[in-house]
């Protein structure tokens, strides 16, 4: 059972927490984040943030998950629940399930795209075949309808998620550790020997427009305009926010298994600091410096506007046929370690939720790794058929970008005014093998709740306009015009031209599809909360 | 690249790598408690 699991060792223990912080967004989502937010100068606030928000965050979600530990709890509810006398205490725990169910569902889709792609630079489909017309076909893209019909792509998503399961069924130091032990050290090599041969690429060389050291200007130049730019400080708070896979109820999870004295200071602090050097070391040098060789910093300007996602996908595997015969390896190197960072944090989401089962419900690893498999599949096929029509977006807005925050936001001020700073000092120092500097406990007190909030408003009323020139319009009487990206512009359908759920044919519209993946996400909260409801009242306890 | 892009490049990895090898060193070499429960 789980509660007679732990880490098999202290380096597994942080080679898997980093794994569960490395995503794909390290290497897509952050050079495009930086490159567009001031470039040098963003990462004074991405920095401030990283210690102001970022590593108190960590040090809480370890600390709470050490404690719901010895009380045998290894999942959010439980622990959540431990925190103070409060009967809604467990149902913010909720969070804890509802992240972890919904975020696996389609991470690992998109995780089973990297190995596809793997596979695809082996044999050389790049070659002769453009990947933005692969990912069509890939992906099954309707020509007309809301429903995309993948083939290939289902393979891939199978044989992906079975080796989730199969990595979690074998438990915590034969599964997961042994997934980060192999996963992080290739990543790292192979994101080094990528970052090596893009920057070391000559304008001599066949097709190369301009120096790859531009594109590093381009990430690096700063502009410290940005640094008064509200926007440019929520940009970086995001990304610190979401790179560190904080408010999921992994960490927690994770840090559940180590025993009541042992350290999680030093622990988080390292699994922190390591996220940090693979996203802006190796992140950073990789997808901006090649693209900006072959394409031209214009090119690669307008393409990182929409993210990184694009360059990653559509344009690196183009690219990498101009290294001759290593054009496949290269190809292989990039998508296997984007498929690294993708399995060793899917591998994350499904142990709080095999733990629930486990600690709740008394099921046997083997049948609660096979429980969490079926549930990522149901959940995940919607998202499969219905990609184009936008439940994946969906899926990923409400669960794994705006669900996060409410989450870490709740927890930071429990943890802070529920459980209280004296206890919940004693439990980030307790057999600490760092001296965690006395100021933290100030910043876990106020500035971490305080920061979160600004992201947590600043995601619910983001303007289509800059910050600056909103709140001067505003205040002229000009009112708020809200982005169609932000919460309440998304609730309100704000700049939807023609809004309904059926067209003049009768056929279901994208609206459709997206107001019920909206009802399937809180039905499926509502189902969590009723689990926790059942298994927790159930549940006679020692008292705290 | 300009010379504020190198500074600011060169400094923020420096922190970031001493950062990051000081923690990693000190997890790899600090014995494990025996207390621990």
């Amino acid at each position: 059972m789980s509660q007679k699991e732990g880490w098999g060792s202290r380096l597994g223990l942080v080679l898997a927490m980093a794994g569960n912080a490395v995503g794909l967004g390290n290497f897509l989502r952050f050079p495009a984040q930086a490159a567009q937010n001031g470039g040098g100068a963003f990462i004074i606030p991405y920095l401030v943030t990283f210690v102001l928000m970022g590593l108190p965050l960590l040090w809480i979600e370890w600390a709470i998950g050490r404690h719901g530990g010895q009380f045998g709890h290894h999942s959010c509810p439980g622990m959540f629940d431990k925190m103070g006398r409060a009967g809604w205490l467990k149902y913010v725990g909720v969070f804890g399930l509802f992240a972890n169910l919904t975020i696996a569902a389609y991470y690992c889709y998109l995780e089973s795209w990297t190995l596809a792609y793997v596979w695809h630079s082996v044999i050389g489909t790049f070659r002769d075949t453009l990947p933005s017309a692969f990912l069509d076909k890939y992906l099954g893209k309707p020509e007309s309808g809301i429903l995309s019909s993948p083939g290939e792509a289902l393979f891939w998503f199978g044989l992906t998620l079975s080796l989730n399961v199969w990595f979690l069924s074998r438990g915590l130091a034969k599964g997961i550790e042994l997934a980060a032990k192999i996963g992080m050290p290739l990543l790292i090599v192979f994101g080094a020997i990528l970052a090596f041969r893009g920057l070391t690429l000559s304008t001599d060389s066949p097709n190369v427009k301009e120096s790859p050291l531009v594109g590093l200007n381009f990430v690096w130049n700063p502009n410290f305009d940005g640094l008064l730019n509200p926007t440019t400080w929520l940009a970086a708070a995001g990304q610190i926010f979401f790179t560190l896979s904080v408010g999921m109820g992994s960490a927690h999870c994770y840090a559940s298994y180590l025993r009541k004295k042992d350290d999680i200071a030093l622990n988080a602090a390292s699994a922190g600091w390591m996220n940090e050097f693979v996203e802006v070391l190796l992140g950073g040098s990789i997808l901006i410096p090649i693209s900006v060789a072959y394409l031209g910093l214009d090119a690669v300007m307008e393409a990182t506007k929409g993210g990184g996602f694009a360059l990653g996908f559509l344009t690196l595997p183009t690219l990498f046929n101009n290294w001759g015969w290593f054009a496949p390896v290269a190809g292989a190197m990039w998508f296997g370690l984007l498929f690294f960072a993708g399995i060793t944090s899917s591998l994350a989401m499904g142990q709080p939720v095999m733990a629930f089962l486990e600690d709740e419900f008394k099921v046997p690893r083997s049948r609660s790794s096979l429980a969490f498999g079926a549930v990522t599949l149901a959940l995940a096929l919607p998202c499969i058929f219905f990609y184009h029509s936008g439940m994946f977006d969906e899926f990923d807005f409400w669960a794994g970008t705006f669900g996060l925050v409410v989450f870490a936001l709740l927890e930071s001020f429990i943890f802070a005014y529920v459980f209280g700073m004296d206890k919940g000092w004693d439990e980030i120092t307790r057999g600490a093998d760092m001296k965690v500097p006395l100021a933290f406990r100030f910043i876990i007190k106020y500035v971490t709740p305080l920061f979160i909030l600004t992201v947590f408003v600043g995601s619910l009323i983001k303007p289509s306009k800059p910050w600056g020139e909103s709140f001067s319009g505003l205040f002229s009487g000009d009112g708020w015009s809200l982005d169609p990206g932000s919460v309440i512009g998304k609730l309100l359908h704000v700049g939807v031209k023609d809004y309904a759920w059926f067209n003049a044919a009768g056929g279901m519209t994208n609206h459709f599809v997206e107001d019920i993946t909206r009802l399937l996400l809180v039905l499926l909260f509502i189902g969590c909360a009723v689990l926790v409801y059942v298994a927790l009242n159930r549940k006679k306890e020692p008292a705290q | 690249m300009t010379t504020t892009a190198w500074a600011m490049m060169l400094a923020t990895w420096t922190v970031i790598a001493c950062f990051t090898g000081r923690f990693f060193w000190l997890v790899l070499t600090t014995p494990p408690h025996n207390d621990g429960d």
